[in-house]
């Protein structure tokens, strides 16, 4: 006996498809798009500096902004269901502030700039910003006593990212001619993603989101409730750990290659949840796909709109995600509910 | 306190008399003091799995699950059948098709739960506890949202299930539904003050006593039922 014919397994197989086409088109726009327009595409036969643009630069940026994009839908659909809240945010356990207070000491105590192109000093801060988130989701584990009280965890979280966001805006006063550098990991981009952070990325994304979807059926328990998910026979407290982990991990992974980028985890879960209501075992992978269609087509934007100057990929999520919230609470509200 | 195997047992009492905790205790979700011991076995002594076999558990305003659909929220009853990762087995769909079906929810399995009224997810979140079909059941206040007429197919099911050899405990505030089952076990201020027949004289003594005697019990058309007292 199979499971009766449901429209659910047809509308995610649709959603997935339409989602890694566009994920194909953005691949193409994204190579196309740059200083040097769409000049670079069509002479890269002949041109080795117009192939190296493409090569060097516009392909991993394009992949490495999918790839970010991936994590931070992913570490928002788990973040979502392990707080049983549809307002988590893959942030919420301090991971983001953790990372700016890394990149903030290190150009700080090192003096390394943001803009500088070679790639020892982007390992250095990006391994500063992963370091940073690390060491601030452990930090709000220690306070939280642990991952048994999601309330506690949640509480601990909010005060870590308070506590590291003052040390870093302490630092930036004590260390002013850091500021501009330190604004741009912020505002988040993708202009230093290269072939190793793409790589890291890609490694991440595959172990994250197997690991996420192994435990997919421990969050759809979760959303029955604590006590209801116990009585299945689930272990919650190994559960939780490893949950917090693979959130921590992608988040951490993401944050460290793309600095902060805003709201790209929290909607990319809500997105897919407009157009299907499904388990969590399909919503890590949809909402993983979004987030790197969500993310790929800011960066695009990003590159084009104002071509050939770059706007911040942070600033465009969080306008586009700003305003998506907006539409989500004026709709929900409208329904008579609250958000 | 003994709980008998194959009977349905209902848990009454006031507001705050510990009616929940002491299913929680039952069903091995709370820490406590002493032992229970489920068909010869101490509960603590079993695997979680085994116990999530042997013991379903409905616990009050238990779901945020708006986007799973009812089929899917069935369907996790069964997880403590299933060998990790493994997809559901056709045994699986029997039991929850049987479950949805028996609950009368079998019609919208394909609706998410967010879309359906309070009594139409309590049925769905009756079905999941059923799914497990487990050898008890421990249901908190199964009849909430529940229209009287499915209230009535609840205590038709509950006798059917007794009748095919199962163990019912329930907590229920609805004590006129609570007095058709075979035992009532009265609580007040977290102890356990009576425990006994339904239609024994000293349950209703103990009922009237436990709610201060602003109910009475009575015989009507061959059942008992409370009345306020006014």
């Amino acid at each position: 006996m199979n499971r009766p014919a449901s429209g659910t397994h047809r509308k995610a197989f649709w959603l997935a498809g339409g989602l890694l086409l566009a994920s194909a088109a953005l691949l193409l726009l994204g190579i196309s798009v740059g200083s040097t327009g769409f000049d670079s595409v069509l002479n890269m036969r002949r041109d080795p500096q117009a192939l190296q643009i493409i090569e060097q630069i516009r392909l991993p940026r394009t992949a490495g902004a999918w790839l970010a994009g991936a994590l931070l839908g992913l570490a928002g659909a788990v973040a979502q269901g392990l707080f049983r809240n549809p307002l988590a945010d893959p942030y919420l356990l301090g991971s983001a502030s953790g990372a700016s207070l890394g990149v903030a000491l290190a150009m700080a105590l090192f003096g390394v700039s943001p803009l500088a192109t070679h790639w020892l000093a982007r390992v250095g801060l990006t391994g500063a910003a992963f370091a940073g988130a690390v060491a601030a989701v452990l930090l709000t584990l220690l306070l939280s006593k642990g991952v048994q009280h999601t309330l506690r965890l949640l509480l601990a979280g909010v005060i870590v990212g308070v506590v590291l966001g003052a040390l870093s805006s302490l630092i930036l006063l004590l260390t002013p001619d850091i500021m501009q550098a330190m604004q741009s990991f912020m505002l988040g981009s993708t202009a230093f993603v290269g072939w190793t952070a793409c790589a890291v990325m890609a490694a991440v994304f595959a172990a994250t989101l197997l690991a996420a979807w192994m435990m997919s059926r421990v969050l759809d328990g979760l959303a029955l409730g604590e006590a209801t998910a116990q009585s299945l026979g689930l272990q919650l407290p190994q559960m939780r750990a490893a949950l917090v982990a693979v959130l921590a991990l992608a988040t951490g992974t993401a944050v460290a290659q793309t600095g902060l980028i805003a709201f790209v985890g929290l909607a990319a879960p809500h997105l897919v949840r407009s157009v299907i209501k499904t388990t969590h075992g399909r919503l890590i992978l949809l909402a993983s796909l979004m987030g790197a269609v969500l993310l790929t087509s800011a960066d695009v934007l990003a590159r084009w709109l104002l071509a050939p100057q770059e706007l911040p990929v942070g600033v465009l999520t969080a306008v586009l995600g700003g305003g998506y919230l907006l539409w989500l609470m004026h709709r929900r509200t409208g329904r008579g509910a609250g958000l | 306190m003994a709980l008998a195997k194959g009977r349905w047992t209902s848990i009454v009492g006031p507001n705050g008399a510990g009616k929940s905790t002491l299913l929680k205790v039952l069903a091995g979700l709370l820490r406590h003091e002493g032992e229970v011991v489920l068909l010869g076995q101490p509960l603590a002594a079993l695997r979680d799995r085994e116990r999530a076999r042997q013991l379903s558990w409905l616990g009050q305003n238990e779901s945020s699950a708006e986007d799973l659909n009812a089929y899917d929220v069935a369907m996790l009853g069964r997880l403590p059948h299933q060998p990790w990762l493994a997809p559901p087995s056709d045994a699986d769909h029997a039991a929850v098709e049987r479950a949805l079906r028996a609950t009368q929810a079998w019609e919208w399995r394909d609706r998410a739960l967010g879309q359906l009224s309070g009594g139409e997810r309590q049925r769905v979140l009756l079905a999941r506890a059923l799914a497990v079909e487990a050898q008890v059941l421990l249901m908190d206040e199964p009849l909430a949202n529940l229209d009287p007429p499915h209230q009535t197919d609840w205590l038709l099911m509950a006798r059917a299930l007794v009748a095919g050899g199962k163990t019912v405990v329930s907590v229920l505030h609805e004590i006129s539904i609570a007095l058709q089952a075979d035992e009532l076990v009265v609580m007040d201020q977290g102890r356990v003050t009576h425990q006994g027949a339904c239609t024994d004289a000293a349950t209703h003594r103990a009922l009237e006593e436990v709610f201060d005697h602003r109910i009475t019990v009575h015989q009507l058309s061959g059942q008992w039922v409370t009345l306020p007292k006014i």
